[in-house]
């Protein structure tokens, strides 16, 4: 763990250090992806700031003070208070959980469907159509309206949040295990086990899954962050996670009203939902570049 | 050709069926009685069934899509329940500043994000890829309402530059028109240009690497003439492609623009029509939204014929 | 950098700022209503906004003055008989709708038989028997069996539904239960349907055929003078947005402005704020009588005694005691009847108590909470906070208000998707008087959401309406109220003002119960 936050030229100064035949490989992975690890240690930090949120000087985030509101950042309140005196550093700490949470379900949630739909689609030629109908149809509905429609469903909440968002983005993660499934079919030895015999879900789970995970997993980070970012502006319509769960999308449309006077109850938030977001599209760079060489390579 | 678009426009019917359906179902097990809401806050119990039954909403489901979708497939997208107004009409007011919001964004995006991911592109790994890049990245990052006030607070109450919101029909003169455009079209463009100079940038690295570019530069062609002449004309189905598919991500965005600008757009409409739940204006409207962007994806398709000569249908 | 903006600051002024003086010479008041009219019939839909497009496009028989006197308005002259059951009423002189037919005592009787469906004074008086008789064309009689003190107060109410008069045949062209389709009416402005963009703008005219009162305007009552010749309502649905085009002179009065932006509005020298009324609203935690665990009076109690309504004023009004008004009674501060008496002050160890007394056994309380409402979701966290304090299990849910509206008209247990709480806050003027009041009512099925039952509360309200004076009228006002506080129909918070930012060069802005746009014209 420490050696990921070695800074990279460690390797460059060998009079400190005795001269190594293999580099370590943290150092080694820095060197060649460094993206990756500017994101995964960007993403790392923020991920132990959200767990560890209640060891780190915070209050209840929903305990309400009417009598200390819209105070400015101060020593006791390290990021100011809100409209109802609640305590915004522990909001945004707190609201870090809960933002994480929505993107990384979301995440897993659209790959799991995303997968499940794109390799039965790729693979039997009779469901091809049909669910590509299906996922053109969901892909045709603006995810936000979608989410805003869910969200009229049913109630206000994390899980519901979730939910809407992962049925608005899977079927973009479909269509692109589709295309890999087709593209991966037509490779002489997946043709070769379908001729030998093999039975297809065999042929699925041996040749077809394993190749399709590189760009998969690089999507899903781009799902991720894109989920965090649609929690914030359905907070920002009012279909967001409910207001006894903060988010940072929550926290940021709660200060919207003062934000001119007080620009401390949307600057703290937002500042922390880019710099997640920017962790989570570098590292899915860095993994992109990392699973496809040839984008890797300098042109 | 002919065929192809035909069986394309074939193809999109069951699409459209399919979200229709969706949409229906989901309005009409989603909580929330446009009655109640009509009758008001202080209204009785009673006087809400009242309202509930001259509405129709008493009615079962199938009852109710049936008759919809018949009227849908007479052309009729029915009547708002709150305005009473045809959802045409409702639709038709609101085309013009969502169609301008948006053609200007494209607009914009393009013209910033093209060059920038070329430039990118070409030096991969380089200051400018390094810039660009993290401009990108950025653009995705902060959420439009936020880009949205600090334009506003910026250039409408502090410069006193541009107006605060609203929206001025082209009719009106382009100066107005243009005036109460260009911030919204700047805030919306944020997520836009990201998207478009990101695949711009991975489309020139991909064509760069071609033995065609590598015989231009030896025939000792200039470099900006390689890259915008050759190779951005080989990189530009990706290009083509992300516009389309972001068609959707636009809407979306444009539902929050509308709402921090005032502008009296579609998204804004069919947000009031869900928070109201006034069925036949949130179908008529998402019906719309897909019809668009099922057209807007065959013209790219077809496009492709023409950027890329190997394409046939 | 700084050069930059110093070179190009002025290309881009030159190139990009425009005009906003309007080159027609007509006069336009720019007005952000407080919410969007979404249905174009203030009798069909009972909410305040349709009643503030009423008063624009129609007018009224009566109406009350800034001193919330009944006086009349279109009505020139009214009658009495002895016994008090025939009452006899003449229309002013050159009264006209706006397609230029005369307004006759046909439509005046077609509008109030249709409202009296409508509204419950309106129902008050059919149940005593109100037969409208047309004697002519400008004159018509009212026939009760029993006298009533309360004529002129209903149909001089400044709530919603208000009694206005529109022509005879838009009524009949309309369906029963349906809103008009044509909105022809006699007020001072004309509604411009051809412009009109739902979710986005409402334009009106000024009359040219309408006839004001010679008395100058008064609240509601007097001369109804346009002095624009237009006016827009916009529906900006962001309140950042248009507090900012208020700022720049894009827009001349935003209505009901929430209160954390007042101290923005207040730093512009552009910008004024006033109270849009005395009156205001009567925000309140409404309880389920029906189901546990508030079917126990003295659990109702119990949560009486734990509200503190001083957190609900800084929560929902800054803290701030010009903007909200703490009242200790079922009436709202400006009631001619208001009482405090026998109202208790919070106390957390007898809510405890009762809560003990009653075997409260942790049924949660559920509380719809319309999470987007700037004023209901501060409330209903406060409400958990003090309620969870005296030993309450509550679940704060979330949702938009269009499932508020329906969930709350659910008469299930908790468990099976019902309610416990809802806060609300209804426009004072119906939490003035017991036989008005829309919170205390308690006829069980027919009450308002949460459906309190009590005979003796439904016995005094309709003694109220024969009261002779205003001693006895005070008298069953504290009757009402000691009984209420044994059933605790619903637990008043604070008494908040309906905040208006208006352009300062404007003049003549009235203060009446519903903001209205005549008498209003710039320096």
């Amino acid at each position: 763990m420490a050696a990921s936050s070695l800074p990279p030229q460690v390797s460059a100064a060998p009079d400190l250090f005795p001269p190594v035949k293999r580099r370590h490989p943290w150092v080694a992975l820095a060197r060649r992806h460094p993206s990756i690890v500017i994101g995964g240690g960007l993403l790392l930090v923020i991920v132990v700031m959200a767990v560890a949120a209640q060891w780190l000087g915070t209050v209840d985030p929903n305990a309400i003070a009417p009598a200390k509101r819209n105070r400015a950042p101060s020593a006791e309140f390290w990021f100011g208070t809100d409209a109802l005196g609640r305590d915004l550093y522990s909001r945004v700490l707190y609201g870090a959980q809960v933002s994480l949470m929505v993107g990384v379900a979301v995440a897993v949630c659209a790959t799991i469907l995303g997968l499940a739909t794109g390799l039965v689609a790729g693979a039997v030629r009779a469901l091809d159509a049909p669910i590509m109908r299906i996922m053109d149809g969901l892909m045709s509905i603006p995810p936000i309206l979608l989410a805003v429609a869910l969200m009229a469903l049913m109630r206000g909440s994390v899980l519901n949040v979730i939910l809407a968002i992962s049925i608005a983005e899977f079927p973009r993660m479909s269509r692109l295990v589709r295309g890999l499934v087709l593209s991966i079919r037509e490779q002489p030895y997946v043709d070769g086990a379908i001729v030998a015999g093999t039975a297809l879900p065999m042929v699925i789970w041996r040749h077809i899954l394993p190749n399709t995970l590189g760009p998969v997993i690089v999507q899903s980070t781009y799902i991720c962050s894109a989920a965090m970012i649609t929690e914030a502006a359905l907070s920002f319509i009012g279909a967001g996670t409910p207001p006894s769960v903060p988010s940072w999308g929550t926290v940021m449309s709660e200060g919207r009203a003062l934000w001119q006077i007080k620009p401390h109850m949307i600057f703290f938030p937002a500042v922390f939902l880019s710099l997640t977001v920017l962790a989570v599209n570098i590292l899915g760079d860095g993994l992109r570049d990392a699973f496809d060489p040839r984008a890797g390579k300098r042109g | 050709m002919l065929t192809f678009v035909l069986r394309r426009l074939l193809t999109t019917i069951p699409v459209m069926i399919f979200v229709a359906l969706f949409v229906f179902s989901l309005l009409y097990l989603a909580p929330g009685d446009p009655a109640a809401l009509i009758a008001g806050d202080q209204a009785t119990p009673e006087q809400i069934e009242a309202m509930r039954r001259s509405l129709g909403l008493d009615q079962p489901f199938l009852v109710r899509f049936w008759n919809w979708s018949w009227q849908v497939v007479q052309g009729d997208l029915g009547t708002s329940i709150f305005s009473n107004l045809p959802v045409t009409t409702l639709i038709a007011q609101r085309l013009e500043p969502t169609l301008s919001l948006m053609l200007l964004t494209v607009a914009l995006s393009v013209l910033i994000a093209v060059p920038m991911g070329v430039l990118a592109g070409a030096r991969q790994g380089g200051w400018i890829d390094r810039a660009v890049m993290a401009m990108a990245v950025m653009g995705f990052s902060v959420p439009v309402f936020v880009i949205g006030y600090l334009l506003a607070y910026v250039f409408s109450v502090r410069l006193n530059l541009l107006p605060v919101q609203g929206y001025t029909p082209l009719a009106e003169g382009f100066r107005p028109f243009l005036a109460n455009l260009i911030l919204p079209a700047v805030a919306l463009s944020g997520v836009y240009i990201a998207l478009i100079a990101r695949i711009t940038r991975t489309a020139m690295i991909d064509v760069l690497s071609q033995d065609y570019i590598r015989t231009a530069r030896a025939k000792g062609l200039g470099t900006m003439q390689v890259l915008f002449l050759h190779a951005l004309k080989n990189a530009a189905v990706p290009i083509v492609t992300v516009i389309g598919v972001g068609i959707a991500l636009l809407i979306g965005g444009a539902v929050v623009t509308e709402t921090v600008f005032a502008i009296p757009g579609i998204g804004r409409l069919v947000v009031d029509a869900i928070l109201r739940r006034d069925y036949p204006v949130i179908q008529g409207v998402i019906l719309m939204f897909s019809l668009t962007y099922v057209l807007i994806n065959l013209l790219i398709d077809l496009s492709y014929t023409i950027l890329d000569p190997r394409v046939r249908y | 950098m700084k050069w930059k903006s110093r070179v190009f600051g002025p290309v881009l002024a030159a190139g990009l700022v425009f005009s906003l003086s309007p080159a027609l010479a007509e006069t336009v008041l720019r007005v952000k209503p407080s919410g969007d009219v979404k249905v174009l019939d203030p009798t069909i839909a009972a909410d305040s906004i349709a009643r503030n497009f009423g008063y624009m496009i129609y007018d009224t028989l009566f109406a009350v003055d800034e001193s919330l006197t009944v006086q009349p308005q279109m009505v020139e002259s009214w009658s009495t008989s002895e016994d008090g059951k025939l009452w006899t009423f003449t229309l002013r002189e050159g009264l006209a709708f706006s397609d230029g037919a005369p307004v006759t005592s046909a439509d005046v009787i077609a509008s109030l038989e249709r409202w009296a469906k409508a509204d419950a004074m309106g129902q008050a008086l059919s149940a005593r028997g109100a037969v409208w008789t047309q004697v002519d064309d400008r004159t018509f009689t009212l026939g009760l069996d029993r006298p009533w003190g309360l004529v002129l107060e209903a149909l001089g109410k400044p709530g919603a539904p208000v009694p206005f008069i529109l022509p005879a045949r838009v009524i009949a062209a309309a369906a029963a239960d349906q809103p008009v389709t044509d909105q022809t009416g006699s007020g001072p402005f004309v509604f411009v349907k051809e412009a009109w963009i739902p979710g986005s703008k409402l334009v009106f005219t000024k009359n040219p055929n309408y006839v004001p009162r010679a008395e100058p305007a008064s609240g509601l009552a007097g001369g109804k003078v346009a002095k624009v010749d237009r006016v827009e309502w916009l529906i900006l649905p962001d309140q950042q947005t248009a507090l900012d085009a208020l700022k720049q002179g894009e827009l001349d009065i935003a209505e009901d402005i929430p209160t954390d932006l007042i101290p923005l509005a207040q730093m512009s020298p552009d910008v004024v704020i006033s109270n849009q009324d005395e009156i205001g609203v009567a925000q309140q935690m409404r309880l389920n009588s029906l189901v546990p665990p508030f079917d126990n009076p003295k659990v109702r109690q119990a949560a009486l005694l734990a509200t503190n309504p001083q957190d609900y004023l800084d929560a929902m009004a800054s803290g701030d005691d010009s903007l909200a008004k703490i009242c200790r009674s079922f009436y709202v501060c400006s009631s001619p009847v208001y009482t405090e008496a026998g109202f208790p002050a919070p106390d957390l160890e007898q809510a405890k108590a009762l809560l003990q007394e009653a075997g409260y056994d942790g049924t949660p309380v559920v509380i719809l909470n319309a999470a987007e409402n700037a004023q209901i979701n501060p409330a209903s966290l406060v409400a958990e906070q003090q309620l969870e304090a005296v030993g309450f299990t509550v679940d704060v849910q979330a949702m938009d208000w269009a499932t508020v509206v329906t969930r709350r008209t659910s008469k299930e247990p908790v468990s099976n998707g019902g309610w416990s709480i809802f806060i609300s806050g209804p426009g004072g003027l119906d939490f003035m008087v017991p036989n008005s009041h829309l919170g205390l009512r308690s006829n069980c099925e027919g009450a308002w959401f949460g459906w309190p039952c009590d005979a003796t509360i439904e016995t005094l309200r309709e003694a109220y309406g024969e009261a002779p004076d205003l001693t006895a009228r005070q008298q069953i006002a504290e009757e009402v109220q000691a009984k209420a506080l044994e059933t605790v129909p619903y637990v008043p918070l604070i008494v908040q003002y309906q905040i208006r930012a208006a352009r300062s060069d404007l003049q003549g802005i009235l203060a009446t119960p519903a903001p209205v746009y005549w008498n209003i014209g710039r320096e």
